[in-house]
């Protein structure tokens, strides 16, 4: 997704880093890498260490750092959009106006990206130290325990307490029903979904518990677009 | 014997004993596992000391044992185990990982590539980073 933008940026102060949120490693990661062949940096994160330092909660997200290591935009989706949940889930097709609006929020954040990978701190985007932490989401104490028994419920899968690791993992999914990199990682560490994908029924149930709200707050990106795109499940 | 995971990593400690959601060790190995000290104070990490309360103190310190899970939880942090006692995570709490983004200093970490390089974020100070997650699921 990301390699067009870098190729177009081809600026030496810039940096992708690409960060795998996947248990199960190279095992389901390397498919998709060898695939898309990145030339900038990309890194697996068996233990979602970087979702739980940056407070993370669904992939992809995105954190922009300058060039001193400061951060410039906090965690924020990196342009996904609510209106995926118009899907068909039978045969995946979309709206057209749901698509177009997808479309919309991907590119307007893209050209956000880019602005900034150009300019740095002259980029409108590039928020100052009072806007970093405005739209700071600082973890709960539920987030940090939820991130604990992930981490120990990993080891124990890794060394073989497969059975007792998903007690720990099933701890984490419930003090923390809204990090869906949790729950569908969980899901995705029993069992491999179909064509990869960790989205079955209860997925979709809990998709359509969300009811009108949002699940992917709209970044505060001018032009970002703000509509649903989508009909609530009633 | 009981594995000790921190974040830094996993330590295998052969003094130490789970009692409960008590974790002793000989004080001798409170620093390869958790990186903190023990010191005539408390229980230090440069400049943060933790005392031990002198109301309960056995239940922190006896002899030349220590509870790490009871500092553990002292310092607001989770100190989980399995069933058996033979597997600890020692935790972050919410405070530390809230305080390391309010600083606005970019929490650093270490991770490998495809190839099992390992790469920090710090390795690219002086560039602006993109730094993005995605995952196959």
């Amino acid at each position: 997704m990301w390699q067009a933008l870098y190729d177009e940026v081809k600026n030496e102060d810039f940096m992708i880093i690409a960060v795998a949120e996947e248990s199960r490693g190279n095992e389901t990661a390397k498919e998709w890498l060898d695939l898309a062949k990145p030339s900038y940096v990309t890194l697996i994160d068996r233990e979602h260490h970087v979702a739980d330092l940056y407070n993370m909660v669904n992939v992809p997200q995105a954190v922009w750092i300058d060039e001193h290591g400061r951060i410039v935009r906090p965690a924020e989706t990196a342009g996904s959009h609510d209106a995926w949940r118009s899907m068909n889930r039978e045969d995946m097709s979309m709206p057209e106006e749901s698509t177009a609006i997808a479309a919309k929020a991907q590119k307007t954040y893209m050209d956000a990206v880019r602005d900034w990978a150009i300019n740095g701190t002259m980029s409108k985007h590039a928020f100052n130290s009072a806007q970093v932490r405005t739209h700071l989401a600082l973890p709960t104490e539920n987030v940090a325990l939820a991130n604990t028994n992930f981490r120990l419920g990993f080891y124990l899968r890794e060394h073989g307490q497969v059975e007792e690791g998903d007690k720990f993992l099933k701890i984490a999914v419930d003090l923390r029903p809204e990090s869906w990199n949790l729950y569908r990682q969980a899901m995705n560490l029993r069992e491999i979904g179909p064509n990869g994908f960790a989205a079955n029924e209860d997925f979709f149930a809990r998709v359509d518990a969300l009811g009108a709200g949002r699940y992917y707050p709209p970044p505060n990106i001018e032009g970002f677009p703000t509509e649903a795109g989508f009909v609530p499940v009633s | 014997m009981v594995t000790v995971l921190t974040e830094a990593g996993a330590t295998e400690v052969v003094s130490a004993q789970a009692t409960g959601d008590d974790l002793w060790f000989a004080k001798t190995d409170v620093t390869r596992a958790t990186g903190w000290n023990l010191k005539p104070e408390g229980l230090c990490q440069g400049d943060l000391c933790v005392p031990v309360p002198k109301a309960n103190s056995e239940n922190f310190v006896r002899e030349e044992t220590v509870n790490i899970a009871g500092f553990w939880r002292l310092l607001g942090r989770p100190a989980l185990h399995d069933q058996a006692g033979a597997t600890w995570m020692l935790g972050a709490s919410a405070s530390d990982r809230a305080n390391a983004l309010q600083s606005l200093e970019a929490p650093d970490f270490k991770l490998p590539d495809l190839d099992g390089k390992l790469h920090s974020l710090s390795d690219y100070r002086g560039k602006r980073v993109f730094l993005t997650t995605w995952s196959s699921w």
